[in-house]
């Protein structure tokens, strides 16, 4: 590799980075009109032997992934002639870059990490754990803000051999940053990039990582045991909400956690809807008991099938329901909640987020209607948690939100579109004649939802029989009385 | 015989030199089908030709044992025949070679298939399956049906340490075979450091030019592994990328033909159930 080479149609630039594994060059190539780097692995003698491996592991692995939150993949080449991957180079640095910043102020890493959880959604969605998230391997995109991962090296894709899982009798990862049952030879749980955003947020709001810095494999083995110390305990001040979220993400028990990153995201997103625990609370450390329970029964975990990501990210969606609670909806928000049973029974984890849509009038922007607003706004929030009882749901899976908006279907596709939402019901209005005035609703959003949606119809055979026999027509056989 | 009769087959092309193609200069870029274990089941090869066909087939490759178990020997010894003639390459398996030379190691429903299958071929046919090499290598890939220490063992490759075997007695850097009924993809490092893989269906796979490979096809005629659809594989030699695949086939009727034929009742159940 020198500057002016040229393999494949790129053409070298400078060196700009030289890291443990690979180095990165800049590199042009004549069809391609983004900035774009070279990575080529380090792979002469006396070189970390992981480097040839995470090197093959980015390049089966990038050239399958998309969206915003990735590097765009734009060719490679093998150990036959010259191994590289060509990318997208993301303009600017990485969070390390944060580092002499920390602690950050809450809001400022609240905002961080949610959008770190959507990038992992979307990496998740794709069958791919990163299994190395730490801030030198986060970027974000200028416009739209988007969270980019990079550094695929260490990743497992649940329908690729991987070839990390045999090849090392160590866990290969940074080792502050390592879920516990990455120390089990767990590779195939997606709670573990949780676990490491939660590390991640845990140092940038304390300045301090929750498990120190260390390196050894025993040093690394009691997470496996011992709990970190709550970050109340070291900022009298942390907020309930922050502490609930960091600590769920820092449960040993993957289980224990948030199920997906879309749900963790969706907590971020809403801090005041956060269902507080006595997580939230917490100044102390799991009693001793407990701590010597989990060291002492670590051989008695049952061994786990081969998981299948995809599978588990169906079994916990984020399902909105969108709900008219006024008077006159019975009926349909009946049927509503029946097909809502259907959809949260199959799916154990679901979470549910009833929305409803407070129509502004552009003329009513005064104080007096603006107080009025406000008590129809607590109002609909009775009403629709009113609704959803019948579920009882545990709280922490369940949250309703007003939405006021001049536009009920807009509102609904961007609450559907920022809360990375997997499922929409909605009810198709009865009236034919509001609808042709006003377009319908489910309509728009069943057409342009990101998602699936269902649209709730109940029976209009029914219906007419109701207002059948409310004219008085006999239109039902006196037989069936 | 349909669309099958029209495979095309690729004819190197004396006027045009080499075929290059990034760092793979010396190899003709063609699309590989790889079939193994038909087992005689006609309904399960049938629809596995026609779905190599429509992704597009060039060559076709068969890893043995063609006949046993299943209630139609005769067609698919002639079909194979027919793909040979065209430009296939067929190798021999344990059933093929328990024909003409009689096995003891064989269980009792196998036993019983081998010696109703004899009584079914002729003595062309037979001969065609005497005849059939133990393995065939083609550019930098191996084909076998069990695997290549020694292949007239009919060792199944069933974990790392099998296909390590197997890995280190050739030179080349894939191996394909079948035998065992159940797909799996092993790999191989620079370092001798051993991966192991149950491939998902559908999902192309690079095989990648720094290591060996090992790719375990499972059965058209016979799963094992707990799904009854008939399983090949399609190899692109220029991408290096691997596509396992799984073709929904009528079972019932397979199965139906196995009992009218008098052979073992479990050689038909076991069909419905993939086992």
């Amino acid at each position: 590799m020198r500057p002016g080479a040229v393999i494949d149609g790129f053409t070298v630039g400078e060196r700009v980075h030289r890291g443990g594994m690979a180095t990165l060059w800049s590199v042009t190539h004549p069809g391609i009109d983004v900035p774009l780097l070279m990575k080529v692995p380090l792979t002469s003698e006396g070189e970390d032997p992981a480097a040839i491996v995470s090197f093959e592991m980015e390049q089966m692995i990038l050239p399958r992934l998309s969206g915003p939150h990735v590097p765009a993949c734009f060719g490679s080449g093998d150990f036959e002639r010259q191994a590289y991957v060509a990318m997208e180079r993301i303009p600017g640095q990485t969070l390390y870059k944060r580092l002499d910043d920390l602690p950050l102020p809450y809001e400022a890493a609240r905002a961080i990490a949610g959008k770190i959880a959507s990038a992992l959604a979307s990496l998740h969605r794709q069958n791919v754990i990163h299994h190395d998230i730490k801030p030198s391997s986060i970027m974000f995109r200028e416009r739209g803000e988007a969270a980019v991962l990079i550094d695929f090296g260490l990743s497992h894709h649940n329908h690729l051999p991987d070839l990390l899982q045999e090849e090392f009798r160590l866990p290969y990862g940074t080792a502050p940053y390592m879920a516990p049952e990455r120390l089990l030879g767990i590779r195939d749980d997606p709670r573990s990039d949780l676990f490491s955003l939660g590390v991640l947020l845990y140092f940038f709001t304390t300045g301090v990582r929750p498990f120190g810095e260390t390196e050894s494999l025993r040093g690394m083995r009691r997470r496996l045991w011992r709990d970190p110390y709550p970050p109340r305990r070291l900022r009298a001040d942390y907020p309930p909400w922050l502490q609930e979220i960091v600590l769920r993400c820092l449960e040993i028990d993957p289980a224990a956690r948030y199920p997906t990153a879309a749900q963790l995201a969706f907590d971020l997103a809403h801090p005041e809807k956060v269902k507080l625990t006595s997580r939230s609370q917490r100044l102390t450390r799991d009693p001793l008991g407990t701590v010597w329970r989990r060291r002492f029964n670590l051989g008695a975990v049952a061994p786990q099938p081969k998981s299948n990501v995809a599978a588990q990210l169906a079994a916990s969606p984020i399902v909105a329901v969108a709900l008219d609670p006024s008077h006159g909806s019975e009926v349909l928000n009946d049927a509503i909640r029946v097909t809502a049973e259907q959809v949260l029974s199959t799916s154990p984890s679901a979470r549910l987020a009833c929305v409803n849509v407070l129509k502004l009038n552009l003329l009513s922007i005064d104080r007096t209607l603006d107080e009025q607003g406000q008590n129809k706004h607590v109002d609909r929030l009775v009403a629709l948690q009113h609704w959803a009882r019948p579920f009882r749901l545990d709280e922490s899976r369940l949250t309703v939100h007003v939405l006021e908006a001049i536009d009920p279907a807009s509102a609904i596709l961007e609450f559907a579109t920022a809360n990375l939402v997997d499922h929409i019901i909605i009810g198709a209005r009865q009236s034919s004649m509001r609808r042709s005035l006003l377009g319908s609703v489910s309509a728009k959003v069943a057409s342009e939802a990101p998602c699936t949606v269902t649209v709730v119809r109940p029976s209009r055979l029914e219906l007419q029989a109701t207002a059948g026999a409310s004219d008085g027509a006999a239109i039902t056989p006196p037989g069936l009385f | 015989m349909g669309p099958i009769a029209n495979l095309r087959l690729h004819v190197f092309d004396a006027d045009q030199g080499q075929v290059s193609f990034r760092g793979t200069n010396w190899l003709i870029p063609m699309l590989l089908a790889l079939f193994t274990d038909i087992h005689a089941n006609r309904q399960a090869f049938t629809a596995c030709l026609e779905a190599a066909h429509a992704r597009g087939a060039e060559r076709l490759i068969c890893l043995g044992d063609i006949v046993g178990y299943g209630a139609d020997p005769e067609w698919a010894v002639d079909m194979v025949m027919d793909l040979v003639a065209k430009g296939a390459i067929a190798v021999r398996g344990n059933h093929d070679n328990a024909i003409g030379a009689p096995s003891d190691s064989m269980n009792d429903d196998a036993q019983a298939a081998v010696d109703w299958t004899r009584g079914q071929l002729s003595a062309e046919q037979k001969r065609f399956l005497a005849g059939l090499p133990i393995l065939r290598e083609e550019d930098n890939r191996l084909y076998v049906h069990s695997e290549a220490s020694d292949p007239e063992r009919w060792r199944y490759v069933r974990d790392t340490s099998d296909a390590a075997r197997s890995m280190l007695a050739t030179e080349l850097q894939i191996t394909f075979c079948g035998h065992i009924h159940r797909p799996g993809l092993y790999s191989m490092s620079s370092a001798a450091k051993m991966t192991s893989f149950v491939p998902t269906a559908g999902i192309a796979v690079q095989l990648l030019a720094g290591r060996r490979w090992l790719a375990v096809l499972g059965a058209v005629g016979q799963p094992r592994d707990g799904d009854p659809a008939a399983s090949f594989a399609m190899f692109d030699t220029v991408s290096r990328e691997i596509t396992y695949l799984r073709v929904p086939y009528d079972v019932e009727t397979a199965a139906a033909r196995i009992r009218a034929s008098g052979l073992p009742r479990w050689l038909a159940d076991r069909l419905l159930i993939g086992r």
